[in-house]
């Protein structure tokens, strides 16, 4: 089935929630509600025509606005695939697992709380995945600044390039 | 064990940590096995320790400067990496890499796919404990490192492919030498299984351990050999061809149980044989067929595609890999995310772990070819 035809049996079944779909190419994507993202997913998973049997991918993107979750879905039986998407407030954003559904969400989970601060809720083991555990602050955020130094290790190491040219400079002031 | 012991012996779950600096772990990766003896209860994966933030270099660099990056991501399969990122850009913006470039995209990554096998079938020795076969593949792999050499200029991370096409054309009297290698190689395979992977003990080692059903590696997102071996018959290359890929016959090979259980150690360790044959059949008839033209497209210096996204997917040596790009129409990317295949296997090798031995989870590692710096990116 193409990704146009399964979008308009996902509108025709739930109707409002389905905000929007997006028919730009190269990939067209359906934005939903994020209250009834599992409630989808779960028909994607379980109607036999569509058999979504896969979570190819899911990540996030700050659109500096709005945090925006992508769920890349894919189907070995009917060799089709969807791309689900959800918009979530910047400030605490939350929305339910899918781990529940499929299993590799948790990981892909897991590294969007890391990187992006999202919270899933429901997870079983919602923890910072790459980054050490004591680390501040959400680094694939657009306003992440990067601390100059953690645990006593600077971040930050001066170019010897911009020192040669300090040193020049100050050699040309003197004569 | 507990129920055989004697009552006054006083038994207890013992917390054991392996890694992050493990010769088996392949890279910096760290478990926290909790164990009954020898039997595991539970491994927990902790990784991140090889965390670049590539994803984040990315939105800093721009499309062009982040192809040598891209290397970073799997270093013992470049190639593949190059690849996507080229083929995601290609498909923002709508260009069409001319067939010589693609065969010669073809060629670098099946050379590469043999190398990163190469690695992993002499790894798979080393990890239960002989040392002879990875010297072996280990002589055949430097041969291929010498003829991506002469080829790029680099031994390990390339930066062969660029925006449209590839960055140089083959060398004069590269493709006889490339068709020489292919005609040592084939005798080679056979003297490896004769050597290693129909040993006796190798079989006893690898068979029957950790098998995956099929349900459960696409619930996990396996991919690439790890899939196969569950006997799901999937590969990009053939099910969402791509490049000149639909040009060339080949087979895809399946787990089939052939020493054990469908889906075991075995089985993930001969998809890597099996597929270094089906990679020489790919390189055979692209080195006969390969057009004349010009190996690059036409692209502006400072490439800024359309506003828009994309997903692509590559099936790298480590199966099927996901690059997924946002470009709002500057010269810079608003978010580049690829999901690679060493992610997915560690997020399975939990599930696994139980009721395994200690011992076994080397072997587990090894089978799933997992490769720390894909995993952390």
């Amino acid at each position: 089935m193409e990704a146009l035809q399964i979008y308009q049996r996902l509108r025709v079944r739930f109707g409002e929630r389905v905000l929007e779909t997006i028919e730009k190419k190269p990939d067209p994507f359906v934005v939903i509600d994020p209250a009834s993202l599992v409630e989808i997913c779960r028909y994607l998973r379980e109607d036999p025509e569509l058999a979504m049997d896969c979570l190819s991918n899911e990540t996030g993107v700050d659109y500096k606005d709005y945090i925006g979750l992508v769920y890349h879905l894919f189907s070995y039986s009917h060799r089709h695939g969807a791309v689900l998407k959800i918009k979530l407030p910047r400030e605490e954003p939350r929305v339910a697992t899918v781990e529940n559904i499929w299993k590799s969400a948790n990981w892909m989970e897991r590294e969007i709380f890391d990187l992006l601060g999202v919270n899933f809720e429901g997870h079983s083991d919602m923890r910072r995945i790459l980054m050490p555990e004591d680390w501040l602050g959400y680094p694939l955020r657009k306003d992440f600044v990067e601390p100059q130094e953690y645990h006593g290790i600077s971040t930050v190491r001066e170019s010897p390039i911009v020192r040669l040219d300090q040193l020049k400079k100050d050699q040309h002031k003197k004569t | 064990m507990t129920s055989t012991a004697e009552p006054s012996l006083r038994t207890e779950e013992m917390t054991l940590n392996m890694g992050p600096q493990h010769p088996s772990t392949h890279g910096v990766l760290r478990f926290v096995i909790r164990a009954d003896g020898e039997v595991m209860r539970e491994a927990v994966p902790d990784v991140g320790y090889l965390h670049r933030s590539i994803e984040k270099i990315a939105e800093k660099v721009g499309y062009h400067g982040f192809m040598p990056y891209t290397d970073r991501v799997d270093y013992v399969c470049a190639m593949f990496t190059n690849q996507g990122w080229g083929m995601a850009c290609e498909r923002l913006a709508g260009i069409q890499v001319p067939r010589r470039g693609e065969y010669c995209r073809v060629i670098s990554t099946e050379f590469n796919r043999i190398a990163s096998h190469l690695l992993t079938v002499g790894l798979m020795g080393m990890d239960i404990g002989a040392m002879t076969p990875f010297l072996h593949a280990l002589r055949e792999r430097e041969m291929i490192n010498d003829l991506i050499e002469e080829l790029c200029g680099a031994r390990l991370t390339f930066n062969y492919m660029r925006i449209g096409g590839v960055a140089w054309d083959l060398p004069p009297g590269w493709r006889e030498k490339a068709l020489d290698y292919l005609d040592h190689l084939d005798p080679i395979l056979a003297e490896y299984n004769a050597l290693f992977s129909y040993n006796k003990i190798c079989i006893q080692r690898l068979a029957n351990v950790a098998p995956i059903s099929a349900a459960d590696a696409i619930n996990y997102n396996l991919v690439g050999p790890n899939l196969r071996a569950c006997g799901v018959k999937w590969d990009v290359r053939k099910d969402l061809p791509y490049s000149v890929y639909p040009d060339f016959e080949f087979d895809v090979p399946v787990g089939r149980g052939e020493w054990g259980t469908i889906g075991d150690s075995m089985d993930r360790y001969m998809m890597r044989i099996y597929e270094m044959k089906e990679s020489a059949k790919i390189l055979r008839q692209a080195l006969t067929r390969m057009p004349d033209g010009p190996v690059l497209a036409k692209v502006v210096r400072n490439f800024r595609p359309p506003a828009g996204e994309c997903q692509v997917r590559v099936e790298s040596a480590r199966g099927d890999q996901g690059w997924y790009v946002v470009s709002d129409g500057s010269g810079y990317p608003w978010r580049v995310h690829v999901r690679t295949g060493s992610f997915a296997a560690m997020g399975i090798i939990q599930k696994l772990s139980r009721g395994l031995m200690i011992a076994d989870l080397v072997v587990l590692i090894a089978s799933l070819d997992v490769i720390a710096p894909e995993i952390d990116r």
